[in-house]
């Protein structure tokens, strides 16, 4: 049994569930047994840095003093912290080495932590990502152990985005730019696995929301090259990659006049997948675009999109032009 | 010619630019290292739509180009990828010296373009008031506000979030969100400080 200290962060309650649902399903097969911080709060994402510095870090800091405080307080033994999403993950641990690095952030964080009655003693906990924990700690001879199903002809373009594998200031990726880890993991799961050049490419972070042409832009290349190599789907480890490429990918299209469907899901629901786990219970029905002509390549029922069937609805032209809404057909009479 | 050095006692802000940045940067910044090779321009996914290219940014700063370097749109197009970061010969900190031109264009009210500072803003204030994020908040106030026009295009993605419960319309507080208020006005308190 290995035992963490668990950092899920916001987008695994929200645009991630699928992330959280299919982690839920696998963790006990792996072996790790994750404990969730109590009362985490957002870590700031790319936002609260740009803004103000000694409150952002305050911000992201707080998670990892209540962490220490729990895992003294049960003397479990653990002083790791693992984290799911990207994002979140860069966050912890940018302000663990920064307030080693620079030890004047420390002392201002430290002293507004106090107002709180917290405290942080930095490079006391180890922060990791999900992936690390899995391929590191666990072991892809476990994982393999562990597949009863293969996902034999399924052709997948992994995906690791940018904020895992870099800027990497503790050393833990095998390549700062083209990582194997995801891929090894994947084949472990007998998927085929393309040798993505584009894995680490950006895909615009919250681009989307301030920027969108250079987002559409950027989500553009990934698909293409995804598309160029035949992938039945792209495999990401970041809600905030999957997000923009998923929920988006609607919107990239029209923006570009392409005409991708590229499902883009979490590598845990492929592991949950190839350990038989029903498709159910893996969030597949919570993605935008369909994940279900690629699933059926491997004889995987997905099921259907969730949410309510959308009933065509007769509306009838009256008043101010409104923005049409998926089923509503106009009447003319 | 010789150069003359700078008196202590000037307060001229574009005098030392290069060091006010550097001290209001996260970690050790690095910033003097520069050596003006521009790796960090090539290897950057947003380079096309910037203003100037990072390394043209950094001899900016250190010519002390103060106004000019913080009305640049370079660091809201930085999408902190970290490319630069890994291939800079000089480990500069390149995003989070952009965070802190950021923060500095935010102050002095500099920035061209809102749509970028409000939407950090927007997501901040959601954080400050419920501890976590808020999405649906969040894409409401910001879509509203500014892609008014995007909304009609964006509603079937909206109606797919909120029916496949990736959305929460009502937000999520921690239980802690007093003790995470004392936290941050006192880091404000200290960050006015420094």
């Amino acid at each position: 049994m290995n035992k963490y200290l668990y950092y899920p962060g916001c987008s695994m309650e929200s645009s991630a569930r699928a992330y959280a649902e299919s982690l839920n399903a696998i963790v006990d097969q792996m072996g790790l047994v994750l404990d969730e911080i109590h009362d985490w709060n957002c870590c700031g994402a790319t936002e609260y840095v740009g803004i103000s510095l000694t409150p952002a870090y305050s911000l992201i800091t707080r998670n990892l003093a209540l962490a220490s405080a729990q895992a003294a307080k049960q003397g479990n033994g653990t002083n790791t912290v693992v984290a799911s999403c990207s994002a979140c993950y860069l966050n912890l641990a940018k302000a663990d080495h920064f307030m080693q690095e620079r030890p004047l952030l420390g002392k201002n964080v430290n002293e507004a932590l106090a107002a709180g009655g917290l405290h942080y003693e930095p490079g006391t906990l180890e922060i990791r990502h999900l992936l690390d924990v899995i391929i590191n700690d666990v072991g892809l001879d476990a994982v393999s152990a562990a597949v009863t199903k293969p996902l034999k002809g399924l052709r997948v373009a992994p995906y690791l985005g940018c904020m895992v594998p870099r800027p990497d200031y503790e050393g833990r990726w095998s390549d700062h730019e083209h990582p194997m880890e995801l891929d090894r993991l994947l084949s472990a799961l007998g998927a085929e696995v393309i040798d993505f050049p584009l894995k680490t490419h950006c895909c615009g972070g919250h681009m989307t929301q301030i920027s969108p042409s250079t987002a559409f832009e950027l989500l553009g290349r990934l698909l293409h090259a995804a598309d160029q190599y035949h992938a039945d789907m792209m495999v990401t480890v970041c809600p905030m990659c999957q997000m923009n490429l998923d929920a988006y990918q609607n919107e990239t299209n029209h923006a570009l006049n392409t005409h991708y469907q590229m499902p883009v899901i979490f590598f845990t629901q492929l592991m949950g997948l190839a350990f038989g786990k029903p498709a159910t219970e893996l969030g597949f029905a919570r993605n935008l675009v369909d994940t279900r002509p690629a699933l059926s390549r491997i004889g995987v029922e997905a099921p259907a999109p969730a949410g309510p069937p959308v009933q065509p609805r007769k509306v009838k032209k009256t008043g101010l032009p409104m923005p049409s809404m998926p089923g509503h057909e106009e009447v003319h009479e | 010619m010789t150069t003359q050095p700078v008196s202590p006692l000037d307060t001229n802000p574009n005098l030392r630019f290069l060091e006010r940045v550097s001290a209001a940067t996260a970690g050790v910044a690095r910033l003097e290292m520069c050596i003006q090779c521009g790796t960090c321009g090539g290897s950057c996914p947003s380079a096309a739509d910037m203003d100037h290219t990072p390394r043209m940014l950094f001899a900016m700063i250190r010519a002390g180009l103060r106004e000019e370097a913080l009305r640049s749109n370079t660091p809201w197009l930085c999408v902190s990828c970290y490319h630069c970061v890994v291939r800079c010969p000089q480990e500069v900190h390149i995003p989070d010296v952009m965070y802190t031109l950021k923060s500095m264009a935010i102050e002095a009210k500099l920035y061209r373009d809102s749509v970028a500072p409000d939407f950090s803003q927007t997501f901040v204030d959601m954080v400050e008031t419920y501890g976590r994020s808020y999405e649906f908040g969040l894409a409401t106030r910001h879509y509203l506000k500014h892609y008014p026009l995007r909304l009609p295009g964006m509603a079937p993605m909206g109606l797919g979030m909120l029916s496949k419960k990736r959305m929460d319309i009502t937000p999520h507080r921690i239980e802690g969100i007093d003790q995470l208020h004392a936290i941050l006005e006192k880091a404000k308190e200290v960050e006015a400080a420094s």
